[in-house]
């Protein structure tokens, strides 16, 4: 492997890699540790100016349960999860219907409508914002978690069928072939043949695609406006009060709406990285 | 016999299934958008709705709040697609791209009726737009120089009344390791501020309001004599350091340790101050200074208002609520707890030391702007605020500042 | 004679179809069928608003009245507009800083390339801002910048040297968001790396280790050609994520100081959507702007998978 592996180094380069790592991360969370300083925090620190010190007044208790009292936090959350989980499930079926019928079938258009999806996904948001947000209006959308998961579905589609058709391309093709000799029909092919098969790149995509649509904060600013379909991340600008900043209450809330992506990575860490990776590793 | 009864029922029952899906009222129901989300306008705002649900029980309120930021770009979508019955939103030119499009309605008649051109006489002037009046005002609040008491006093500065009275301050004040003015400018609308007392102090009232609504051209020297006096704040560096870099709450830092004496700011800035350790002996308010002696004073006193769309449904009820919350004692009840004025001027004067000063103050202004970003359009009022940013960051950029916004202004005000 | 027998006696003379019209079909309808709840969507939500920004902009547009046609002339203000061209030069600014998450993630995941107990934790550790929201990054690096309180503040004096006000100022404030924005980017880089070394050949490294290949030479030569799919991911990633860079400008600049960090994603959003913002179409021109920009490495990127998909068949 590379680098030399570490017990082939020196002690002394040993030593340095064990306490430097540490050190290392600590720099590098510094971040996000300021922003839980930040959080236990009452709002006469911030008005003093002590951004950095320990906190003159330890409110743990205080903030987060003001964040959920006074403030439409928990709202925002549950209208995360709403829009979050329903995309996720559209997605991924559009998405294996859609990689299989380009990954298993030869046709004329086939790289076409590939190359479609591959492209579409990469177009900056701007040029989808003034047309979009008009589609919703019209089709009487606009403002809801309905037509936010909708927009998101359909965008979603292209990464997601992308990295679907590569992945059932991949699939050994005697599998099917047997199929079709067995008399299934191809509607049959794609349930019980390459859906069973396909399942560990829809784990690596349902967890890629909640953190992204968790995490959206432009499309929720865009077609989302009153706090009853407000997503976190669009809400966390809200929790500042209308004149004056409430920093310790944003941190607070960012804290908490930053866990259920993290849970998920934590928990799936491997399938969150093997999407990520998934083309890496091609030759 | 039954046969017929049940007929009738269904019938009945069909045709208001039908009116309710048509969307009539049956009863008076009302709707209203607001961007009421602090603790404080929502607590006023359900006051309101209770006290006018009270004294007229055939009526239904109900409210929609909306994010104080997220709501600045709602209302363009709902006064379009499904018209509330009011909506809140603010007076002068920030009228007018809603008025010029139809999209609010007139209420002229609601003004005449309850004589509110004498009781909300003040705000008048900024709710009128081509000789009609289009909203009901219900709060503003004071614009002024807050500054440190106890500062001034260890130096023996007196209240600055004039111009130089204040640049003799601030030289003082530097002297002494003091920074004379507080600022964040990260959000540019405190430039604004700035732009318009000095204008207003300069040039007079008037001037600023034809400047705002596009009659005088940005290179007019008139325009330019008020950089000059800007010049004198600006180039000493009386303004705080790296004022870009803040938004205006955290340029109070500065202020409540002492390392700033003096902040140009509304009275929204007082909670936070008091919250912050500063108590009351040491935190003074004054007028802003005369500039131009002899030149009656306006204040900048950003108003908040109710609005109709033209596309409401219940008009009839909409405007018996605008009616209801013009009252006086309404609007002492609401300003109570919102912590700022009410526009009624026989409402009840406030207790609190800075309300009561800036009611005196007001009531007795020459007349009320609106505030930059609410008087000019805007397109204008972004680049306007831009470029006093840019200004007082770069005092020898004036040149080509006020030349770009000219060429702004000749776009925008076609 | 019963019947059986006189069917039994009469072969056909052809077969008879078994097969429906369906099964007959079904081999060229079946991917259409499949692939059409995917493509409506895409068509409705991605590829026709497309084609409608572009009409948009040649549209004199305030969103809330009619819209009056005026051909180029949003694209012809644009040539004369300062602003768009300090967009211009901030994406460009944005387009190579950003790249810097590919050497830096690559150093990270070198160093992080061992066997050591905690070594798993460390990476997610390391990995941990690619998935926090972006909008909670920019609030923490202002923060950061701030010039009176921040940390950076304290660094430098630490350094000996002055404070420096990052984001007020106009010739740093782009490159402190890139900063900022490399902070997640880097962690992408850095996982995309790390599968990437986990899969090298052994035998290689082997060879050329016994061939004396340490260090550099054996990075540049044995180690990063075997990289070469995760480097043209995360090429890829990085350009896209850099030209639509949006939510770390407007959390924590909004465009300033005055204008000065806007980049087009940005200026657009101001000008069509935001509070002083009611000009649609020249938004939407800026927009296409962006869009013909980007088509550009788009097309590229086609291209190369198109060669792949060749070379694979």
């Amino acid at each position: 492997m590379f680098p030399t592996p570490l017990h082939q180094t020196r002690p002394a380069t040993q030593w340095l890699f064990r306490i430097g790592l540490p050190l290392a991360l600590l720099v590098w969370l510094l971040p996000i540790i300021a922003v839980l300083m930040t959080s236990v925090r009452g709002a006469a620190d911030l008005s003093n100016g002590n951004y950095w010190g320990l906190p003159s007044d330890w409110r743990i208790l205080e903030n987060y349960t003001a964040v959920f009292r006074s403030t439409p936090l928990a709202g925002f959350i549950l209208n995360s999860f709403l829009v979050t989980i329903p995309t996720v499930i559209g997605a991924l079926a559009l998405a294996c219907m859609a990689g299989f019928a380009l990954g298993v079938y030869r046709f004329r258009l086939n790289l076409l409508v590939f190359f479609l999806f591959v492209g579409g996904n990469f177009v900056p948001f701007q040029i989808l914002m003034v047309p979009v947000r008009d589609l919703s209006l019209r089709l009487g959308l606009y403002d809801s978690i309905a037509g936010l998961a909708l927009f998101h579905i359909a965008f979603q589609t292209g990464f997601c069928t992308f990295f679907m058709r590569n992945f059932i391309r991949e699939l050994p093709r005697e599998l099917i072939e047997a199929a079709r000799v067995e008399g299934a029909s191809e509607i049959q092919i794609f349930y019980k043949v390459v859906l069973p098969l396909v399942r560990p790149a829809v784990a690596a995509l349902s967890v890629l695609v909640f953190t992204f649509i968790w995490n959206d904060y432009f499309w929720a600013t865009v077609l989302i406006q009153g706090n009853h379909a407000m997503p976190v991340t669009g809400g966390l600008k809200s929790l500042n009060g209308m004149w004056v900043a409430q920093w310790h209450l944003v941190s607070a809330g960012s804290i908490v709406a930053a866990l259920p992506p993290v849970a998920i990575f934590f928990l799936m860490q491997k399938h969150f990285i093997a999407g990520l990776t998934f083309g890496a590793t091609k030759g | 016999m039954k046969q017929k009864h049940k007929h009738n029922l269904r019938k009945i029952a069909l045709l208001s299934a039908l009116l309710v899906a048509s969307g009539w009222a049956i009863s008076g129901d009302l709707v209203i958008n607001t961007d009421a989300s602090d603790p404080a306008p929502k607590a006023a705002f359900d006051a309101l709705v209770k006290g006018f649900e009270k004294a007229n029980p055939d009526v239904h309120v109900k409210v929609n709040t909306f994010d104080h930021e997220g709501y600045k770009t709602s209302i363009r979508n709902f006064l379009t697609a499904e018209a509330p019955d009011l909506a809140n939103w603010y007076a002068g030119n920030r009228m007018a791209p809603f008025v010029n499009a139809g999209l609010f309605e007139d209420v002229s008649d609601v003004w005449a009726k309850e004589g509110l051109n004498e009781s909300l006489k003040s705000a008048a002037a900024s709710m009128t737009i081509n000789g009609k009046k289009w909203g009901i005002p219900y709060t503003y609040y004071q614009w002024g120089v807050y500054y440190r008491k106890d500062i001034f006093a260890k130096l023996k500065i007196a209240e600055p009344k004039t111009w130089d009275d204040l640049i003799k301050a601030c030289a003082t004040l530097k002297a002494n390791k003091v920074t004379p003015f507080a600022i964040g400018t990260k959000a540019t609308w405190t430039t604004g501020g700035w732009f318009d007392y000095l204008d207003m102090r300069v040039n007079g009232y008037e001037f600023h309001m034809d400047l705002t609504s596009g009659k005088v051209p940005y290179t007019d020297a008139r325009v330019q004599a008020v950089f000059d006096k800007w010049d004198q704040l600006t180039k000493p560096n009386y303004y705080l350091a790296n004022h870009a870099s803040y938004q205006w709450q955290e340029a109070l830092p500065a202020f409540v340790k002492g390392d700033a004496a003096m902040y140009l700011m509304g009275n929204f800035a007082v909670a936070p101050m008091k919250e912050a350790g500063l108590k009351e002996d040491q935190l003074g308010f004054m007028q802003f200074p005369e500039i131009t002696k002899g030149l009656p004073k306006a204040e900048d006193a950003p108003t908040d208002t109710l609005h109709i769309p033209a596309k409401a449904k219940n008009k009839v009820d909409a405007k018996r609520f605008l009616a209801y919350m013009a009252k006086p004692e309404v609007q002492t009840e609401m300003n109570g707890i919102l912590g700022q004025l009410p526009v009624n001027k026989n409402a009840t004067r406030p207790e609190d030391t800075y309300l009561k000063a800036g009611f005196n103050m007001l009531s007795n202004a020459y007349a009320l702007g609106q505030f930059y970003d609410r008087d000019a359009p805007a397109e204008m009022a972004k680049a306007g605020m831009d470029g006093f940013q840019q200004y007082m960051l770069k005092p020898a950029d004036r040149k080509a500042i006020l030349e770009r916004l000219e060429q702004v202004r000749q776009r925008v005000y076609k | 004679m019963n019947r059986l027998e006189s069917f039994a006696d009469h072969a056909p003379t052809h077969p008879v179809p078994a097969t429906t019209w369906w099964s007959r079909h079904q081999m060229r309808l079946v991917p259409w069928l499949f692939l059409s709840p995917a493509l409506a969507m895409f068509l409705l939500y991605v590829i026709a608003p497309i084609f409608q920004s572009i009409a948009i902009s040649f549209y004199d547009w305030d969103g809330l009245g009619a819209a009056k046609y005026i051909g180029l002339d949003n694209y012809r203000e644009l040539l004369h507009d300062p602003d768009f061209f300090t967009a211009l030069k901030n994406n460009v600014i944005w387009f190579f800083g950003f790249l810097l998450a590919l050497p830096l993630g690559l150093g990270l995941a070198l160093a992080l390339n061992q066997q050591m107990f905690g070594i798993r934790l460390a990476k997610s550790l390391f990995f941990f801002p690619f998935v926090i929201s972006q909008v909670v990054i920019g609030l923490v690096f202002s923060w950061f910048y701030d010039p009176s309180n921040g940390l950076l503040l304290h660094v430098l004096g630490w350094l000996g040297m002055d404070p420096v006000a990052v984001l007020s100022d106009e010739n740093l404030v782009t490159y402190g968001i890139v900063v900022a924005g490399l902070y997640p980017q880097t962690a992408y880089c850095m996982i995309l790396y790390l599968t990437g070394l986990n899969n090298l050949r052994p035998d290689l490294i082997e060879a050329a280790r016994l061939e004396g290949a340490k260090g550099w030479t054996m990075l540049y030569h044995i180690v990063l050609p075997q990289l070469r799919p995760a480097t043209f991911i995360a090429v890829v990633v990085t350009i896209i994520g850099s030209l639509r860079s949006f939510d770390m400008i407007s959390i924590m600049t909004q465009g300033g100081p005055y204008g000065q960090s806007r980049v087009l994603a940005y200026y657009m959003y101001e000008q069509a959507l935001s509070e002083y913002g009611y000009r649609m179409g020249y938004g939407t021109a800026i927009a296409t702007v962006l869009f013909l920009l980007m088509l550009v490495y788009i097309v590229y990127v086609l291209f190369r998978v198109y060669q792949q998909e060749k070379e694979s068949d």
